[in-house]
Parts: structure tokens; sequence; C-alpha cells
């Protein structure tokens, strides 16, 4: 398992395009932002939260149709799913890459995109508590859906309308995080839900992409 | 006799088209008896006015758009563990029925808002959750649309069914969580405490009844299309192979 994190870790950096293009998808998004709603601070701070998470969001789904279709295409899918290791343990293994590669870059540059959008101070601590919490299970639901979409040729936009409602609970939760950091309000029922619901998906989820790729190999 | 007797798509033809005369006669009577009761010999509403006339509408297929989710749920589970045919396409022909239902429970719901709360659209938990649940009506047909073997669609979608409605459920309590609602509380309950006077209750049942009965009708006659179309399909392909 091991193995495979590595060998996926290795292609997402040197592949090209896959890994820093949600980085900097993100930070376009961001950018564009103010030029959308304009550049006073008071709105920003405000709508802040909702837009790092969005953009971090989107930039998530991104690369999500990349997770199985190369190894699909050239048969080594068919091989890890003969492999002596259970395909739920290789769906986790590549959510686990995934969110290495996309997720955790993400986290860390978040708070400096806080700063263009004039995110209020007490809300940076709970931004990447919240990201770090809720990114896992955006890899792992983003699985999912690609294991769904992973025999079809142009899956890109079936992908996205399938992955964005499944990540509709996260968003919120993990939103009212941050808001409720930078208002300093009580923190502890989100955070909950929010870890919660990243347990959860981290657990069962795996098992659904392992079924519906067994599908599509068949 | 048993349920799984419909299994076999030759009975299930046979059994439909006897049926499909009652159910149609049905919704056509409950509907037009049921929408001319509560739109011309009920009373108006003290606090609701003319506009209480939209509830005839508005909450039957709003129960249909749930109902039609669950049962969905439930052939997909079917299809899953039994690998019965009929239940894999009468869980297709459904979607389509169930997504418009959700529009319609949208729409309505939205002609009621405007007078009632002086908005057409208010992001309340219960408005919310119908277009989160018309977003997986939505994902689920373009799933079927786009995979052209019909098992592994079969099969793609029954677990997309069954994952959806576990997300479903939890942003309806998400969405609770996270904005509180305008929209009222439960106007049926089987509690007689809470529900709404008898002159608005029996038309509103009836228009249930109608509702229900148009599903049904709707649906039989999109899974016997499907069945046929998939028979067709067979035929095409052993001339082929002739």
């Amino acid at each position: 398992m091991i193995a495979l994190l590595t060998r996926d870790l290795r292609l997402a950096v040197r592949a090209g395009g896959g890994f820093g293009l949600g980085l900097a998808f993100f930070l376009i998004v961001v950018t564009l932002v103010p030029f959308g709603v304009g550049p006073e601070g008071g709105v920003l701070a405000r709508i802040a939260p909702g837009i790092l998470w969005l953009g971090a969001l989107l930039a998530c789904l991104l690369s999500l149709d990349r997770i199985f279709a190369l190894d699909f295409e050239d048969g080594s899918l068919d091989l890890l799913a003969t492999a002596p290791i259970p395909l739920e343990g290789v769906v986790s293994v590549k959510a686990a890459a995934h969110w290495l590669t996309t997720g955790l870059p993400l986290v860390l540059a978040a708070p400096v995109f806080g700063v263009l959008l004039h995110l209020p101070q007490p809300a940076y601590f709970w931004l990447v508590v919240s990201l770090m919490l809720g990114t896992p299970a955006l890899s792992v639901l983003g699985t999912f859906g690609a294991a769904l979409t992973v025999g079809l040729k142009r899956g890109g936009l079936l992908l996205s309308l399938l992955v964005l409602p499944l990540y509709v609970p996260t968003l919120i939760f993990g939103a009212e995080l941050v808001r409720r950091g930078a208002n300093g309000m009580d923190t502890q029922v989100p955070l909950l839900m929010l870890a919660g619901i990243t347990a959860a998906c981290v657990a069962v989820v795996p098992f659904a992409s392992a079924a519906a790729i067994r599908v599509n190999l068949r | 006799m048993s349920i799984w007797e419909y299994a076999n798509p030759k009975k299930f033809m046979q059994t439909s088209s006897w049926a499909l005369p009652f159910v149609t006669v049905g919704a056509v009577g409950c509907l037009a008896v049921g929408l001319f009761w509560g739109f011309f010999l009920t009373p108006e509403a003290t606090n609701f006015g003319s506009t209480v006339k939209v509830i005839y509408v508005h909450v039957p297929s709003a129960m249909m758009a749930i109902n039609i989710w669950v049962m969905m749920l439930v052939t997909s589970l079917i299809w899953l563990i039994r690998r019965h045919h009929v239940s894999a396409l009468a869980a297709k022909a459904a979607a389509p029925i169930g997504m418009v239902m959700t529009l319609i429970a949208l729409i309505t719901g939205a002609i009621w808002g405007q007078p009632m709360w002086g908005t057409w659209w208010e992001w309340d938990p219960r408005l919310t959750s119908f277009l989160i649940l018309f977003l997986f009506y939505l994902g689920y047909m373009a799933l079927w649309e786009a995979i052209d073997n019909p098992d592994t669609a079969a099969d793609l979608t029954g677990v997309l069914c069954l994952v959806g409605s576990v997300f479903a459920l939890l942003s309806r309590y998400a969405v609770n969580f996270w904005n509180q609602g305008l929209h009222q509380g439960a106007t049926l309950s089987l509690d007689k405490q809470e529900n709404i006077s008898d002159v608005y209750w029996f038309p509103l049942l009836l228009c249930i009844a109608g509702f229900v009965l148009l599903f049904v009708t709707l649906l039989l006659l999109r899974t016997r299309t499907e069945i046929r179309a998939r028979r067709l399909k067979a035929l095409e392909q052993r001339e082929r192979m002739a």
C-alpha cells in the first residue's frame, strides 16, 4: 500500500499538470471574487469564509477525474483490482494521495489567500482547522464520483454534477465553522459535525467507490 | 402468489396492461374531483386568502417527490441484491417523474411564497433541501443517460441512489442547522391535533390519492416502454448475429 502511495505521489508530482494546478485555480477564484463583488473590505471580510471554502472545493473538484482515469486507460487499475490488497484499500490509498497532492497544499495556502480577502484575525486558526478536517472528506467523496464515471469518455461535467451535491453537508459545516470562528461564537457544534462527516466518509465511502470500480471493470 | 412473480417481464406486462386502464381512470377521476372541489368549492382561509388553494398541488407533489426517491431506493436495492431487471427499469422510469414532481413543488411553492412571504425564493431549509433533491434527481438521470451498457448503468445508478439517499438526508439536517426557516411545519400528521380543518382536508386527501395514482399510471407506462425498448434491442442484436 505504501508502494502504491509513493507511486501515486510521484506520478502526481512528475507527470505535470495536476500538481499545483489546483492551487493556481484556487488563487484565480480568490482573485476574481473582488472583481465581482467590489473591493470594499467589509463585504469581502464577511464573505471570505464562504469564498475560501468554495474555492478550495472547486480546486479539489478540478483534479478528481485524474484519480482513476489514467490507471483505467493503461490497464493498471485491472492489476490493482486483482492485487492481493482489497480494492477498498486501493481506493483509500488513492484518496490519500489525492488529498496529499491537492487537499494539503490548499489547506496550507488558504491563510495566505485569506489575507487577500481581509479575513478577520480570529478566523485564520479556524480556517486551517476546518479545511484540514474537511478536505479529506472531499477527496474521499471525489473517489466515489471518479469511480462512477471512470468508464466514460467525457465524464468531467457529469462528475461535477454527481459529486457537488454530495459536498453540501461538508461545505455547510466547514464554512459555518470559519464564520463562527470569525465572529467569536461557539464553534463546538460545527467542529464536531464536520469531524463526524469526514470520519464517516473515510470509513464508508471507499466501499461504495470500490463497488463502482468493480462494475466498471467487469 | 408473491411480489417476486413480477420480476418476470412477461408476467409484469400482462398484469400491468390489465391494471393500466383502472389506475388511469382512477387518477383522472381523483384529480378532477379533488382539484375542482379544492379550487372552487372550499372557502378562503382567514390568514391565506385564496392563495391557500395552491396547497392542492403543492403538498401532493412535494410528498410524491420524496416518496418517489424512496421507491427508487427500494427498487435499486432489489436490483442490486436480487438482479431483477424489471426493478432496475422501474427505478429508471421513476426518476424523471420524481424530478418533475420536485420541480412542480418548487414552482408552486414560489407562487405561494410570493404573496405570503413577499418573495419568490428564500433560502429556507425545506426549500433548499428540495433544490438539493432536484440536483440528485438530475445527477441520477444524467448517469443513466451517459452509460451505454444497461447492466452497468443499472448497477452504477443503484449505488449512486444508495449513497445519494444518505447524503440527501444528511443535507436535510445540515441545512436545518445552517438557516432557520420561514416554512410552516407539517400540514398533515396522523395525530389529528395539528391537522388543517376538514373542509380543506378531504379535497386534499383526494388530490393526494390522485397524485399517487397518476404516478402509478406514469410509472407503469414508462416501465412498459422501457421493457419494450429492451426487447427491441435484444431482437435487433439477434438479427445482426444471424
